[in-house]
């Protein structure tokens, strides 16, 4: 059914729909909306039996998943930046543990500076955590990725990350198709735990396990992951069958026919990203996209191969590896190892720095001119870097930066858009 | 279950780590010899049957406690109960009440008529038995458990011996005695009256294999007292004796107003208490040591004070007039024996009944070759034979302690000796476990359970009446004091082992079957044997 | 009381085991086919008390659900000497996830049981989550805390040894005054941990006005079993503190464990009561009491005091805090009911 509705509401009512048995909730910015729409559906009874449970913090929220799910509840919860990197020893255990747990990553950047607004630096902080991550691109695959990841993560009997970027998809009202009840139980079956908490086969589970099998226990965990890259295809084309539409899979390619010059990116941005290239290749650009839906396990053979035939690749990708450059353009350059491909980082985006579509013509055009560094970040404010820097040489104590640059742009600063 | 790698584990697997090869001490269940067993003359396996008492099984109690000793109505009486003063309980609150406990026990056998049964087959040896106190008796029924035909001679009219003509009604009732012995009797006991052997070895020749002598002590000792004509003076084993024949005031012994009795034993006490109850307004007690020299028991001299006798210690009797004595004070010397002063009182007396000690009369055994007596006493070796081959004796005429217990774990150990002596061997006792020692056990785990007092008789009716004095418990008294039995030495399945083992290394076998360490993961921490209540663990090192 | 001692019996109810009561009166550790939660062959010191305490807990638990029993543990001595691959000692389902978060995984499976409850797929399972004092008292508390105010259908049982025994010996929370740990040394002007600090969660858990409150040592079988009973009779949060002496951390003889244990609580310096919503209801009076030299003295943790020239001054504040625990709790008397 066709839904005018927030993003936040749309993932909400399709995770309803998957009928979780458990649902823990600590508040945070800007997945707010989805655990708050849950505790309503639970609280007037339109989901039941489901328990949801106010946690005292994103530790205890991941924790209090890991516990119900080894019980064998269908187990979901949401967090975003600071609640992610709170829960962090938490995810890494859920993963450890193989516990199927599903949730939802709100994209926020990390601080210090506190900041609020869209990037993925808290996700991929947790790329190794052993969790599947799926980014959506639109509200409508946020909504689809769900239904898929719960399938997904029960079968492999491994955790799922679903990340959408904070705001620009949870608060942002888009028309969804909205699958009905029947459609969902008829894609997801019941979840038949591999392992379970029961009495009437009791197992213990966490064990201590030392060097003689660690790396064995480390390296199923990455052979699972490489299973899902056999897997996702199979379930987003048996999603295709029950509700008519593509959605999920590893990548999408789009007009990347006889393309020199590739776009990687993942999540909202590659709206912006094909809309710009809609208008360039109008004008004769061979500029085409490649949205990364997957990013772990990172489907790597499927990377290179859309890659192939592209003169050169540029990752925008909303985050950083400090001291480095980007992370999403690391894994892309992976793929890419031996192949006579030049490959631009690009970090866009970040605490939730607007990504113009008149950035990305001349970011592109320069890319096909070759004229761009390896790494390059988006419409950075050279003069305030400047003033910082010369403040920094001038004087040992010369105060937080962020205040001082934050005086420098003025008050306007939230209006940067 | 399709369990994942490492991380999920079976239940239980752990039992494939075998932790007890870090012992370096293993503990070892042992059996020691609880003190009150140890102090039991009548070698009594008192913790036994007090285990079975605890759990109100009676019968078994009784049946335990009688395969050392067929007199529990009496002893429950008479006997002076050193395993009390043995008794590691003090050490916790008060003694455990054994005596009334044993009482209890015997009187509920009375009761309920249990009776002795023996599953040995006749073995058709004949043992003449001489006398019918508590060592013939004992010996009597010991050797007919085990198969052999007992026949006791007896002198007097009754059986009983001394607990019949020493020992006062007010402490041991008539009916109480002629009950267990009745039982001895029904039991097989042969029991001929008013025989009295004049010649062992004559004696033996009717048909006899082996003779026990237990003719007790009834000569009274003598003391040399100047008196006049018309002064009375008796001795207490007549006076007592005379008690047993009397049927009504007129042929009870006839002592006066006042009765001055002389000697400081138990026998003293007794005839003092007697000479009260018979109507004598004063009963005085003289002798030449101290309260804390007194051989006889404190608390039968606190039951004397308690009835109105009164004491005169440090004193001795210089000579008897027609009304009253001359009592000379005595003080103790530096190694503490009674040495005259000079100083002399006279004390109005009716009659003097000297308590003095009793000899044995060994007439009988004239021209037996090889038994030796000396000072009185027949010579025995540790079976209770006499120099002359398949001649026992035991009881007051073998030994210096002269009580009622004692004579009964004589005769116990005379018919094991003369069982073995009839098959030609020669009997030894079993080695006894080490003495399980206060210090041993842990205390901590006994309840705080104090000692049930017994009803005592109103002080009237002691002074005028031979009502007995002291009373018995009733069940959920005598449970209760049973239940005070701390199992020294020996386990008693509190499960304390099994349960405060961090390695469920006690394997519990069930009820009466005890426990078992498991080795294959005992650490040898210890606990279960510092925690053990009784000290029936120990610790011994690994030998590797 | 949490049960009546039974006075009568040759040990009363002293002892773990004692063949003169009734059956249903006996103790879970005595039963000849007991549930032995944790296994033989775990890798726990000679003579621990965590071990056993654990045992005594679990199996009194197991037996009060008919062994419907989910049990979630914290990292620590417990959880490493209890399962090392390939072996585990529990004989129930058991997990561990991590050191500061037992109490919300537990949560999570109370959470679980009872939807499964409502789906009538899996009836009458209970939960019960258990760990050190490091786990619970410290790292752990956040979650504790959280649980308890939730008031989350789970029993949560505390293990205290005063200290982080299984990473060698490290003050902890629960640490008591003037003990020497590996980072409270006995050197310095104030050798060992300090006074004025360190929390005694039971009374904390009181706080949060849960269902049940109780503390208990290994050194009281039947006291501990009675709680935990107990506790397994209310629906909600629930919270059992036990002391469990740890000889290598302690400094004592492998044998004494369950005697030290008994001497915490006859000194007055851990106090065993329990109570009810917020309200203490019973106290396990002292039976002899003791100087609290007679505590210290057998435990090296406290040796310094013990030296050539005696800390009478420390043991006299140590005396002052057990003096206070028998005011405060009415140990002496029993409590004022």
């Amino acid at each position: 059914m066709l839904k005018q509705m927030e993003g936040s509401r749309a993932v909400a009512e399709a995770i309803a729909l998957c009928r979780p048995e458990v649902i823990c909730a600590y508040p945070i910015s800007p997945q707010t909306h989805i655990v708050e729409a849950l505790g309503e559906f639970v609280k007037d009874g339109s989901l039941a039996p489901c328990e949801f449970i106010n946690v005292e913090s994103e530790f205890a929220a991941m924790s209090v998943a890991i516990g119900s799910s080894a019980a064998g509840a269908r187990t979901y919860t949401a967090t975003a930046s600071q609640g992610l990197l709170f829960m962090a020893e938490a995810v890494y255990n859920a993963s450890g543990l193989g516990l199927p747990i599903v949730m939802t990553v709100a994209n926020r950047s990390i601080g210090a500076p506190i900041n609020i607004w869209n990037d993925h630096s808290d996700a991929l902080s947790q790329r190794d955590s052993g969790w599947l991550q799926i980014f959506a691109e639109t509200n409508q695959e946020a909504l689809d990725l769900h239904i898929q990841a719960f399938r997904l993560a029960e079968e492999l009997s491994l955790p799922i990350m679903v990340c959408m970027d904070g705001f620009i998809l949870t608060h942002a009202y888009e028309r969804v198709d909205m699958p009905t009840q029947e459609q969902v139980d008829a894609y997801l079956p019941k979840y038949e735990p591999r392992q379970v908490l029961d009495p009437a086969e009791p197992v213990s589970i966490g064990a201590m396990v030392g060097p003689e099998a660690f790396m064995e226990v480390r390296y199923l965990a990455h052979a699972k992951q490489m299973d899902a890259l056999r897997l996702i295809p199979e379930y987003a084309a048996e999603f295709k069958k029950v509700f008519g539409r593509d959605s999920g899979g590893l990548v999408h390619s789009y007009r990347t026919e006889e393309a020199d010059t590739i776009v990687v990116a993942m999540g909202s941005v590659l709206g912006t990203i094909k809309d710009v290239v809609d208008e360039m290749r109008e004008a004769g650009h061979r500029i085409g996209v490649l949205g990364i839906t997957l990013f772990r396990p990172f489907p790597i053979v499927q990377v290179r191969e859309a890659l192939r035939r592209a003169k050169r690749v540029v990752v925008l990708e909303k985050s950083m590896a400090v001291g480095l450059g980007g992370i999403l353009a690391t894994n892309v350059g992976m793929a890419l190892a031996a192949k006579p491909i030049d490959v631009y980082t690009v970090v866009a985006g970040l605490g939730g720095r607007p990504i113009t579509m008149r950035s990305l013509h001349a970011l592109f055009r320069r890319a096909e001119k070759n004229d761009l560094d390896p790494v390059t970040f988006l419409d950075l404010n050279h003069s305030l870097i400047a003033k910082q820097m010369e403040r920094e040489r001038a004087k040992r104590r010369s105060g937080p930066a962020a205040e001082a640059m934050l005086r420098d742009v003025g008050v306007v600063a939230a209006k940067l858009a | 279950m399709d369990k994942p790698f490492a991380i999920t584990l079976d239940p239980g697997s752990s039992l494939a780590n075998h932790t007890g090869s870090w012992r370096t001490f293993r503990p070892l269940y042992v059996d020691r010899l609880p003190p009150c067993n140890a102090a039991c003359p009548a070698g009594e396996n008192i913790q036994s049957w007090l285990y079975h008492a605890e759990s109100g099984d009676y019968e078994k109690a009784w049946r335990a406690l009688t395969e050392n000793n067929p007199l529990p109505a009496i002893m429950g009486r008479v006997c002076y109960h050193p395993c009390e003063g043995a008794c590691n309980r003090q050490h916790v609150d008060a003694a455990v009440g054994i005596n009334a406990v044993e009482r209890f026990l015997g009187d509920e056998a009375i009761r309920r008529g249990w009776r002795f049964e023996s599953s040995a087959a006749a073995t058709g040896k004949r043992v003449l038995v001489i006398g019918s106190g508590p060592a013939g008796l004992s010996a009597a029924y010991h050797l007919t458990r085990m198969g052999h035909q007992a026949v006791i001679h007896e002198a007097a009219p009754l059986a009983g011996g001394m607990m019949r003509y020493g020992i006062p009604k007010y402490r041991l009732p008539r009916d109480v005695l002629d009950a267990e012995i009745r039982r001895l009797v029904e039991f097989g006991v042969e029991l001929r009256l008013q025989s009295k052997v004049m010649n062992v070895l004559a004696a033996m020749q009717e048909g006899f294999d082996a003779v026990f002598l237990g003719v007790g002590a009834h000569i009274a000792k003598r003391a040399y007292i100047p008196a006049g004509d018309a002064s009375k003076i008796i001795d207490a084993i007549s006076v007592l004796h005379d008690m047993e024949g009397a049927q009504g005031d007129e042929l009870r012994p006839m002592l006066g107003r006042r009765v001055v009795v002389y000697g400081g034993g138990n026998t003293a006490i007794d005839v003092a208490r007697t000479a009260k109850r018979l109507g004598a307004e004063e009963a005085v007690i003289v002798y030449r040591r101290t309260r804390e020299k007194m051989p006889a028991h404190d608390f039968e001299v606190e039951e004397a004070l308690q009835e109105g006798i009164s004491i005169k210690w440090l004193s001795t009797i210089k000579e008897a007039g027609e009304d009253d004595i001359m009592v000379e004070k005595m003080a103790l010397d530096a190694s503490g024996f009674p040495q005259p002063t000079g100083e002399y009182e006279r004390i109005p007396a009716d009659s003097v009944v000297l308590a003095l000690g009793q000899d044995a009369d060994l007439g009988l055994l004239a021209n037996v070759p090889g038994l030796a007596t000396d000072k009185g006493l027949v010579q025995v070796d540790a079976g209770m034979m006499t120099g002359h081959p398949g001649v026992f004796a035991g009881g007051d005429m073998a030994g210096n302690e002269r009580t009622v217990t004692v004579a009964v774990g004589h005769g116990k150990r005379a018919a094991r000796a003369i069982d073995a002596w009839l098959k030609g061997e020669t009997y030894v006792s079993p080695p006894k476990h080490e003495l399980a020692t206060f210090e041993r056990m842990n205390p901590w785990y006994y309840s705080d359970a104090p000692k049930t007092v017994r009803p005592v008789l109103d002080i009237i009716r002691r002074q005028s009446t031979f009502e007995e004095v002291l009373g018995g418990l009733d069940e959920g008294n005598a449970l209760f004091e049973a239940r005070r039995c701390m199992s020294c030495g020996n386990c008693f399945e509190c499960d304390n082992c099994y349960g405060v083992c961090p390695d469920n290394a006690v394997i519990k076998l069930g009820p009466g079957k005890r426990f078992l360490f498991n080795f294959d993961y005992c650490k040898g921490c210890g606990m279960c044997a510092t925690e053990c209540p009784c000290g029936a663990i120990k610790m011994v090192p690994e030998e590797n | 009381m949490s049960f009546q001692p039974v006075k009568f019996y040759q040990t009363g109810t002293f002892t773990v085991g004692n063949r003169l009561l009734p059956p249903e009166e006996r103790s879970v550790q005595s039963q000849e086919k007991r549930y032995n939660s944790i296994n033989s062959g775990h890798r726990a010191c000679q003579g621990c008390g965590e071990a056993l305490g654990a045992r005594y807990a679990i199996d009194a638990a197991m037996e009060a659900t008919n062994g419907r029993l989910i049990c979630a543990n914290a990292t620590g001595c417990l959880e490493v000497f209890s399962t090392p691959y390939p072996e585990t000692s529990w004989q129930l389902p058991w997990i561990h996830s991590l050191f500061g978060n037992t109490a919300a995984v537990a949560t999570g499976i109370a959470a679980a049981i009872k939807v499964k409850k409502l789906k009538g797929e899996r009836r009458n399972i209970r939960v019960v989550a258990q760990g050190g004092d490091g786990g619970t008292t410290d790292i752990g508390f956040g979650c504790l805390s959280g649980m308890f105010e939730r008031n989350d259908d789970v029993l949560y049982i505390c293990y205290d040894n005063g200290g982080y025994m299984n990473t060698g010996i490290q003050r902890s929370s629960a640490t008591p005054p003037a003990a020497r740990t590996a980072t409270t040394m006995a050197v310095g002007p104030e050798p060992g941990n300090v006074f004025g600090q360190g929390k005694f969660v039971p009374a904390i858990a009181m706080a949060h006005e849960i269902p049940y409150v109780a503390t208990a040592t290994v050194a009281d079988l039947r006291d501990l079993e009675a709680k935990v009973r107990r506790a397994m009779e209310f629906q909600g949060a629930r919270y059992i503190h036990i002391l469990v002496p740890c000889p290598l951390g302690w400094g004592t003889a492998s044998n004494e464990t369950i005697r030290i244990a008994r001497l915490a609580k006859e000194t007055g310096m851990f106090p065993v009561f329990e109570a009810e919503y917020g309200e203490v209801k019973s106290v396990v009076a002292i039976r002899h009491p003791l100087p609290v030299e007679e505590y210290l003295k057998p435990q090296k943790r406290y040796a310094h005091l013990f030296g050539k020239t005696p800390q009478v001054e420390v043991i006299a504040k140590l005396q002052a805090l057990a003096d206070r625990n028998i005011k405060k709790y009415g140990l002496l008397d029993g409590g004022a009911r």
